[in-house]
């Protein structure tokens, strides 16, 4: 039996098995499918990473690299090309890889699965099936890592940040890149995305706009784009016609959670990812979940930081630490969609808990407040929020205990 | 005044740089940002980050990074040079693969072991 098993060998699967060990576990196994470590950092090789775990502006690669030397320097053990079939609540994990089908019993779990794209089945495009239509990051992997253009006239879906990336990415490859269309009146991406990525290199972004015809026989001819209402629907008579052969789409991660869902773990319908205690453990003791499993981020840095939390938890379990689970319930206020952790235990032991969360529109200066049981407790300003942007808060532990309910709410002030 | 969004690091910082008064800069949460400001309005200047061909490595291309910042200007000149690497494994990350890009004294760096 081994103290800890992570499952995936990503960013936060790096930093929770790197925590873990620091906290004196001795014997922690991850388990990766693919046939290295680094998970999509790999194929991040644009910069801006660990500039708040590092203190230092890095590339993907780079940011892996240092996670995966600090491992290289402990006993952690590795097993690449293994899939996690399933994971039963008595934690037990069943494998598959080279060696066969294996299980694995293990003291704690770190789910750490990450998260896959939204692809044109998932938001329904009319029009007909060409090649030239795929996801961002399967673009992103293609040329960053196996050298192959996806072509050389192209469209962006979505303004999340893989499709800024890849705008970017594409048109200093040579390729043309037409337009980056957005159906919000906003970009879901990080604003350095869009001055970096866009603005630097004229790409047209238009806002409250879609995808409304996809034309093309073997391979992409053009696409329809077309302005929306207020209720998203198509404005007949507002579309524009593109000739290009590649459609990328940046509309949204899912976090992984087969899993997850198979050993019964308590899920969150607004993340899509596991209801998570303030030490990122589940609804089942000793399980934990970190990264874009529990919710989709958009800083690696800050992945590192809930995971490592999440594997030093993993070890204090594992060392006999175990919770009531009677504590308060984190809800949402006016204009927040979600929170994370979704509940605290009944005896929190750090002085300190961190509350990530996200709201539903672009906010300029604004408030932050946070009721315990109906009694605001804490507030925050902000002189700028988007959807886009994960915000996060610190709560004092000493004004929370007996509480039932914590609601966090933002609002816009004058 | 001219208003601009920090890219510094991904917080996305709003900078309101005053060209009037020697470039100062408001709005910025660290010394980096101030910095910045002052450049982005002087001599806009961008890391460039591409791919190198490699043989022998585990993929057939191996990411690197110019070792600063070089003039935006320079960007689509500076791929064409860099096009021209090719690399045979083992490379170490951080091992310079091309020296004084296009004369801009800046290295262009693998940024993965391969």
């Amino acid at each position: 039996m081994v103290d800890l098993a992570v499952i995936g060998g990503g960013p936060a699967g790096l930093a929770a098995a790197h925590a873990a060990y620091q906290s004196g576990l001795r014997d922690i196994v991850i388990l990766e499918r693919d046939r290295e470590l680094g998970g999509i950092l790999n194929q991040c090789i644009h910069n801006g990473f660990g500039l708040h775990r590092f203190k230092q502006e890095l590339t993907g690669p780079e940011y892996a690299g240092r996670y995966i030397n600090m491992l290289n320097d402990t006993n952690v053990e590795t097993r690449l090309d293994t899939m996690v079939i399933e994971i039963t609540p008595d934690k037990r994990i069943y494998t598959a890889s080279p060696n066969g089908y294996e299980m694995i019993e293990a003291k704690s779990i770190v789910l750490a699965m990450g998260c896959r794209e939204r692809t044109r089945g998932a938001i329904a495009i009319p029009g007909s099936r060409p090649s030239g239509v795929l996801t961002a990051g399967a673009a992103q992997r293609y040329l960053n890592m196996e050298g192959l253009m996806p072509g050389s006239r192209a469209v962006i879906l979505g303004s999340g940040d893989i499709g800024l990336i890849m705008a970017r990415r594409m048109t200093l490859e040579g390729a043309e890149v037409l337009a980056c269309v957005e159906l919000m009146p906003y970009s879901s991406g990080l604003n350095r995305n869009i001055v970096q990525c866009l603005e630097d290199y004229n790409i047209p972004l238009y806002l409250s706009h879609t995808v409304t015809d996809i034309r093309g026989g073997r391979r992409l001819e053009g696409v329809t784009v077309a302005k929306v209402d207020e209720n998203r629907r198509p404005i007949p008579g507002t579309e524009i016609n593109f000739d290009c052969d590649t459609l990328l789409l940046s509309v949204g991660l899912i976090p992984e959670n087969e899993l997850t869902r198979g050993a019964g773990i308590d899920m969150d319908l607004r993340t899509s990812g596991a209801v998570v205690f303030e030490n990122m453990e589940t609804s089942i003791p000793g399980v934990f979940a970190c990264g874009n499993a529990v919710h989709v981020h958009d800083l690696v840095d800050f992945v590192s930081e809930e995971s490592a939390k999440a594997g030093g938890a993993a070890a204090a379990y594992v060392g006999g630490c175990t919770h009531e689970s009677g504590g308060a319930r984190l809800k949402n206020g006016a204009n927040v969609t979600y929170t994370v952790p979704q509940r605290l235990h009944g005896h929190v032991t750090n002085k300190e808990i961190g509350v990530f969360f996200r709201v539903n529109r672009v906010f300029k200066k604004s408030k932050i407040t946070v009721t315990a049981d109906g009694a605001e407790i804490a507030s925050f300003n902000r002189r700028y929020m988007m959807p886009g942007e994960m915000q996060h808060v610190t709560l004092k532990a000493d004004k929370l205990a007996g509480v039932s309910d914590i609601t966090i709410a933002a609002e816009e002030i004058a | 005044m001219t208003e601009i969004t920090c890219i510094v690091c991904p917080m996305g910082c709003r900078l309101t740089v005053d060209e009037q008064n020697d470039f100062a800069v408001t709005g910025n949460t660290c010394k980096l940002g101030e910095n910045y400001g002052k450049n982005e309005l002087k001599n806009p200047t961008r890391v460039l980050t591409t791919t190198v061909k490699i043989g022998g490595a585990i993929h057939g291309r191996c990411p690197v990074k110019t070792g600063g910042a070089i003039p935006k200007g320079k960007l689509f000149d500076a791929m064409k040079e860099i096009k021209k690497v090719r690399l045979e494994s083992p490379v170490a990350c951080g091992q310079v693969v091309l020296t004084n890009l296009l004369g801009t004294g800046i290295d262009v760096v693998a940024t993965r072991a391969m």
